[in-house]
């Protein structure tokens, strides 16, 4: 149905041009479901833009051939190629409220398409729509029909996306990266929806994402990219359980899922010895009925009701739970950013929940409770470069300068791995990684006694992930620190956590040690988080 | 009902917040002549008085007593539409306003128009053909538009213009004396020769608005042009685009169904800071065209010390300015529906 | 999510040399700086180098169209049309920079406060900014003057006042949006307080969105001083001055003796077109983004 040989695509950038795909070549056949499968800079959204036409400006094809059914893409007219968007082959995108026109009705922007593809007219054309919204199991189509997107949930308007992508009937649906961004049952709920329409309609479609065990829960057959060309192709269970190219064969093992260690994250050559973190029985960190109100505009929003929880010295406890759920509060609560309404923090055998977050900056604990925040763009300074980032910590309550500063901060940029030469940089001459290491030592910079991570991998590539939650375990072992690693990717919890909390809604529905509650949960709620996490197939030889 | 329906909530908020804004005004207004540094009593009492005469202006004025007194009588005189009487002209300053105000907005209102009519569109092809030469003329109208003094323009084309190419009347004003005034229904010229149906009036009129407002509608191009562009520019890349034109929408449908209309939000915002600005340069354009508005009336009156004339123009042209903003912000609460909603 | 590494730089470009950068990369803004150092050249030794004395009058050279002796001619009282426009280069560079870093300092301070700290602060200002704002600029300026009378000093008021709302309102916008970033709350954690947060860690973030504002204003600044003095307001004759000079000679334009108007007005155009140019250029070198 679709074939594509030798496609290169370039960009026209300040710094010359950029190869984004470098000659690849692959079919699409009538009802199959391909994913593509590749790290940030693989080549494959960009490849999706190209065979649908839709590059940026300075974006082109530079050689190859793409044909669907018959139909020369690469040469067809602009108009030619306006029908076939939208009609024959169709796209859904991430981010799917910034996708919808914000100020039109959503029922409104399916007609435009219908009428744009001639299969309404001005007068059937609402009825038509409200069937659409209908197809992608929207209840209460005709209330649906006038709503504007800020008024809808991402999972609801990311089914209208979907609405408009298949409203006239497409043979190929593209869908570039469609869950990043959604809550975890809200991503099965998208994908099991998208499935079961392309099955339904005998579609074909491609699925592009960076989550190997996403796409092998939902894909026929896999392609893996890096760097714009293809290093593999298969089906999912032959590629997880034998692949051939040493990339994917590192993108596999950065997989997290069920039954691995987080040394087995890591390609072979690089795996050191077992983590052995002394884990005693000890409070570090006790929870005593935590509660946060907020006065909202339609009353009181409680976003955290009275939990308890304890954490040991030496732990890692994992706290799990969608967005909404009074995770982020309860971190920013106990590193001391924001006062709880009410409840004890006892930290040392105090309660620091009574010094107010304002004056806390001065108080003697400060430095034994730290953070790795999530985002490491906006987690770093942009202003400073790394060694002025690293050392802000060591100065103010450190009270360190001069040469012992220096060695002080070389010394950190060793231990979580950062190279010498990168100290000097600012964030946005850093990749990703280097980031996440730099908020590490940041940290870790004056030994504090007890680490919040929130979501401290959340953005990075699955390698690069894999290397970052290998150094956060052995800083564990070795400066003995005891974390909250807060977390909506179970498989990731699983493998760092010795003990697991999961929240909802402001409540503690579930915890106990991780390995129980993971695979014999109790409540269903983490029954279903259990159930909507994808399930990468097997490992057959796990060196 | 205000309860079920957010955006009505949002407007009646909105008109409300104009009300401590209208009090602020009168107060500073009010502060301008009687709490500052000098004594009004000389300003008021005129350029020849003496010693006794200011102290009968003092107390005539009631600048003798007590300031908070003297605010509430001021506040008074404002509600019953007493803005004191002009020295110059010897009738009270309402009476003068309300005589000019139609030759100024007249002027502001026909240099808007045209300035929309050429910066939105300019702004949208700037936005839709970047690099070629629209985009560049785009830029160029843009800083230069920015930089260029009012009076000096003005002044640059009365000299091209008129003494260069003889094509424009001589800048006195509003008509020429050869030809009367149309009767008066709105005050404006333009408008109420039309309705006479004097077409040599009218042509008249528009000979000698053409070159002011132009001079006014330079000045105001600048800022709308380059909203507009920038505003177009984010639509255009914004991620809803790429969706509809994945979806195969035509050309056409996609920039001006979608894109146009979402960019033309901040324009409307951008509305009110160039309403100040053309309401400050009117003041220049009228004084260099001599032409019979508010702003030569508050000129004229400054240069005299006629303190209750500029009082007054400053007092009116901030309540002007106010209605105006209130109409532009309901005007954008009513194009976009997000408004009184707290996004998810 | 980009994890491409950046092409590693030989060494790292201290200050100097982003500035040397920016100005290269970048010909619009080099063209902008070496008119910025003209005008300030001007400004500085204008009035040492200048060929006549601004303020000598010739009666019986009045007049007298550009030639080789007088390249802008002379105006109607026989003062030397070049030297006055040269001289009042210091006159309105000063009151537009004066005004500006007033404006700019207190903006700052008033938009930092009630960025960060939000609550009634915030309330007050936003209605105080509103009630500066309701009235048209230029008219409160006129105000402002006319009340507290005409003196050189009472311009640099009125404009820094008329243009603090931009500040104080971009200000605490760009506070608003980094309150609750990483990096603001990693600063609290490294043990800085609110107040140490906001000064050294959001507020220089905020500065490359501001240099724009600042160049933008410096172009405004002048146009106002010299729209006021062109109604007659703050600068009194004999002073030179670029308004004033535009309004003397607006008289003698209709009689076919442009050069008393237009050569001020196009010094007051090529000043305020350098300051908007510069803007761009300004930011590039505060922006550490922009450094490679």
């Amino acid at each position: 149905m679709l074939s594509v040989k030798d496609l290169a695509v370039s960009f026209q950038t300040r710094r010359g041009p950029v190869d984004a795909v470098r000659g690849i070549s692959f079919d699409v056949s009538k009802g199959e479901i391909l994913g593509i499968v590749g790290e940030s800079g693989s080549g494959k959204s960009v490849t999706s833009y190209a065979l649908m036409r839709i590059l940026e400006a300075g974006g082109m094809i530079k050689a190859g051939e793409a044909t669907y059914t018959g139909i020369d893409l690469r040469r067809a007219a602009e108009r030619d190629m306006r029908d076939i968007r939208g009609r024959e082959i169709s796209m859904i995108f991430q981010n799917p409220r910034a996708a919808l026109n914000p100020i039109r009705k959503v029922g409104h922007q399916i007609e435009d398409v219908l009428r744009q593809h001639a299969r309404a007219t001005r007068y059937d054309a609402r009825d038509k729509a409200i069937e659409a919204l209908r197809a992608v199991k929207i209840n209460d189509a005709e209330a649906r029909y006038h709503a504007y997107p800020f008024e809808l949930s991402g999972g609801m308007c990311q089914r209208i996306v979907c609405a408009i992508a298949l409203a006239c009937d497409p043979r190929l649906l593209i869908a570039d990266e469609p869950t990043t961004g959604l809550d975890i049952t809200t991503q099965k709920a998208v994908m099991d929806l998208v499935r079961d329409l392309i099955r339904e309609r005998g579609m074909s479609s491609i699925l592009i994402t960076h989550d190997l065990g996403l796409a092998a829960q939902y894909c026929d057959r896999i392609l893996v990219m890096k760097d714009g060309a293809i290093v593999e192709q298969g089906d999912p269970v032959q590629i997880f359980s034998d692949p051939q190219h040493p990339y994917s064969r590192k993108l596999v093992d950065a997989t997290p899922r069920a039954g691995t260690g987080v040394r087995s994250l890591l390609p072979p050559e690089d795996r050191g010895p077992e983590p052995n973190p002394q884990v005693s029985d000890q409070p570090v960190l006790q929870v005593r009925n935590l509660t946060k109100t907020y006065a909202g505009k339609s009353g009181p929003v409680h976003a955290v009701k009275g939990i308890s929880f304890t954490i040991n010295k030496g732990q890692c406890v994992g706290l799990v739970g969608e967005s909404g759920c009074g995770k982020s509060t309860t971190s920013e609560i106990l590193v001391r950013l924001l006062d709880a309404t009410s409840g004890e923090v006892i930290f040392d055998g105090e309660d620091i929940a009574r010094v107010p977050a304002r004056g806390f900056a001065k108080d003697a604990r400060r430095a034994d409770i730290q953070m790795v925040f999530q985002d490491a763009t906006d987690s770093l300074n942009p202003r400073h470069t790394s060694r002025q980032t690293i050392a802000e910590p060591l100065r103010r309550l450190g009270k360190m300068r001069g040469p012992k500063l220096a060695a002080r901060i070389e010394e950190l940029a060793a231990l979580v791995g950062l190279p010498l030469s990168l100290l000097d940089r600012f964030p946005h001459q850093l990749s990703g990684g280097q980031k996440a290491r730099v908020g590490i030592a940041r940290a870790v910079a004056l030994e504090p006694k007890f680490l919040i991570l929130d979501e401290p991998t959340a953005a990075l590539d699955v390698s690069i992930q894999a290397v970052v939650l290998n150094l956060l375990v052995d800083l564990r072992a070795k400066l003995g620190l005891s974390y909250l690693f807060v977390s909506h990717d179970l498989h990731v919890v699983r493998l760092l956590c010795d003990h697991v909390i999961v929240m909802k809604d402001g409540e503690i529905v579930e915890q106990g040690a991780a390995q129980d509650v993971m695979s014999n949960p109790q409540s269903d709620y983490t029954k279903s988080l259990l159930a909507a996490a994808p399930k990468p197939p097997q490992r057959r030889t796990s060196s | 009902m205000l309860a079920a329906s957010p955006r009505l909530r949002a407007t009646v908020l909105r008109v409300a917040q104009s009300i401590p804004v209208v009090i602020g005004v009168v107060v500073i207004s009010f502060l301008l002549t009687r709490a500052l540094p000098g004594d009004p009593a000389v300003y008021f009492a005129g350029v020849a008085a003496d010693t006794a005469s200011i102290e009968q202006t003092r107390v005539a004025m009631g600048l003798d007593k007590p300031l908070p007194q003297q605010f509430v009588i001021y506040v008074g005189d404002l509600l019953q539409g007493d803005l004191g009487q002009s020295l110059s002209s010897g009738r009270s300053v309402a009476a003068d306003l309300a005589k000019r105000l139609p030759a100024s907005l007249e002027l502001t209102l026909t240099a808007l128009l045209l300035a929309i009519a050429i910066a939105v569109p300019l702004g949208v092809l700037a936005a839709t053909r970047p690099g070629t030469w629209v985009d560049h003329l785009c830029r160029v109208v843009v800083t230069a538009g920015v930089s260029l003094p009012t009076f000096f323009t003005g002044i640059l084309l009365i000299y091209i213009f008129y003494y260069l190419l003889g094509v424009s009347p001589s800048p006195l004003g509003r008509l020429d004396f050869i030809y009367l005034d149309p009767d008066h229904v709105t005050g404006f010229y333009l408008i109420d020769a039309a309705l006479m149906g004097d077409w040599e009036t009218w042509r008249g009129a528009a000979k000698q608005l053409i070159l002011p407002a132009s001079t006014l509608a330079l000045f105001t191009l600048a800022p709308i042009a380059r909203m507009t562009r920038a505003s177009m520019l984010t639509a255009l890349s914004s991620d809803f685009i790429r969706t509809a034109r994945a979806a195969g929408l035509s050309n056409p449908r996609v920039l001006y169904g979608y894109a146009f209309r979402n960019a033309l939000l901040p324009v409307v915002t951008t509305l009110g800071m160039v309403f100040s600005f053309a309401l400050g340069a009117n003041v220049l354009v009228e004084k260099v065209f001599a032409w019979p508005g508010i702003g030569s009336y508050a000129v004229e009156a400054l240069v005299v010390s006629d303190y209750a004339a500029v009082q007054g123009f400053v007092l009116a042209m901030a309540l002007l300015f106010v209605t105006l903003n209130l109409v532009i912000d309901l005007l954008y609460t009513a194009i976009d529906p997000r408004i009184g909603f707290s996004s998810k | 999510m980009t994890d491409v590494l950046p092409k590693p730089a030989a060494k790292v470009q201290g200050s100097f040399d982003h500035v040397l950068y920016v100005l290269r990369a970048n010909p619009v803004t080099l063209i902008a700086f070496g008119m910025f150092a003209a005008l300030i050249f001007s400004a500085v030794f204008g009035p040492a180098l200048v060929p006549y004395d601004p303020m000598a009058t010739n009666a019986s050279n009045a007049l007298q169209p550009p030639s080789w002796d007088h390249w802008f001619g002379t105006d109607n009282v026989g003062r030397d049309v070049f030297s006055r426009v040269i001289v009042a280069t210091r006159l309105d560079l000063s009151i537009s920079v004066a005004a500006v870093a007033l404006s700019f300092v207190v903006g700052s301070i008033l938009g930092c406060i009630a960025g960060y700290w939000g609550g009634w602060p915030d309330i007050i200002l936003n209605r105080f900014l509103d009630t500066i704002m309701a009235f048209p600029l230029f008219v409160l300026a006129m105000g402002i003057v006319a009340a507290l009378g005409n003196t050189i000093e009472n311009i640099i008021y009125a404009t820094a006042i008329i243009n603090m709302p931009f500040y104080a309102r971009l200000v605490r916008a760009e506070v608003n949006i980094r309150r609750d970033a990483g990096f603001a709350r990693a600063a609290k954690l490294a043990g800085n307080s609110d107040l140490r947060v906001l000064a050294f860690h959001i507020f220089p973030n905020a500065l490359p969105p501001m240099m724009v504002q600042v160049s933008l204003n410096l172009g405004w600044a002048i146009l106002n001083a010299a729209g006021l003095s062109f109604i007659g307001l703050g600068v009194s004759p004999p002073t030179a001055e670029w308004g004033i000079m535009v309004a003397e000679g607006a008289n003698f334009i209709v009689s076919g003796e442009w050069w008393l108007a237009v050569f001020p007005g196009l010094w007051l155009m090529i000043a305020v077109f350098t300051f908007n140019l510069l803007g761009d250029g300004l930011r590039d070198i505060v922006d550490p983004r922009k450094r490679t």
